[in-house]
């Protein structure tokens, strides 16, 4: 599934022009990126949070040739299921 | 940043009476999450993708009492983060 079914969705759903659900499905996940990009974390009740983490900066070594490279501070994404979701799933 | 949170940003953003803001962000959500049920493989460019990964049943242990506990098999959603969200988390 791409962003082309959920604009579909909503068009059945709202019954506006496909342009103008394409542009309110753009909105909601431009909002999300642009949140995320601020570190503040989205949290969606029913689905999951989305949680910007921290990791520490740290000694790393290339496998190849052992050599030791220092790896910077970096933000990463975490996907935090909800449970509601989660029994959502398994209980099929 | 929650889900009332996204409906308000869009609905003052496009101009949407709130009402409607909340119905198009309930319809992405559960388009994405009947998608995800079904095994489906959700991607949304720029923004990361879904997919659904299946993990066998284990013996676990309860760290706080040492007592022993069957893992029933189940089903959790992976999320893998887009690449142009994933730079805008890095450089902030």
């Amino acid at each position: 599934m791409t962003k082309i079914e959920i604009v579909a969705s909503l068009y059945e759903k709202l019954g506006f022009s496909k342009r103008e659900c394409a542009n309110i499905v753009d909105a909601f996940f431009q909002t999300i990126k642009e949140t995320l990009a601020k570190e503040e974390n989205v949290k969606l009740s029913g689905f999951g949070n989305f949680i910007v983490k921290t990791k520490r900066a740290r000694r790393g070594r290339n496998p190849q040739t052992g050599e030791e490279i220092k790896i910077a501070e970096r933000k990463v994404l975490n996907f935090r299921l909800s449970q509601v979701f989660k029994e959502e799933i398994n209980s099929k | 940043m929650n889900k009332l949170d996204i409906i308000n940003k869009l609905a003052a953003d496009l101009g949407l009476n709130q009402k409607i803001a909340k119905i198009a962000v309930d319809t992405i959500v559960d388009t994405i999450k009947k998608a995800i049920i079904d095994g489906e493989r959700v991607e949304i460019r720029g923004f990361g993708s879904f997919t659904l990964r299946s993990y066998k049943g284990y013996k676990g242990r309860n760290p706080k009492s040492g007592e022993v506990v069957e893992v029933s098999p189940k089903r959790l959603p992976y999320f893998k983060v887009g690449k142009e969200l994933k730079d805008m988390i890095w450089k902030g």
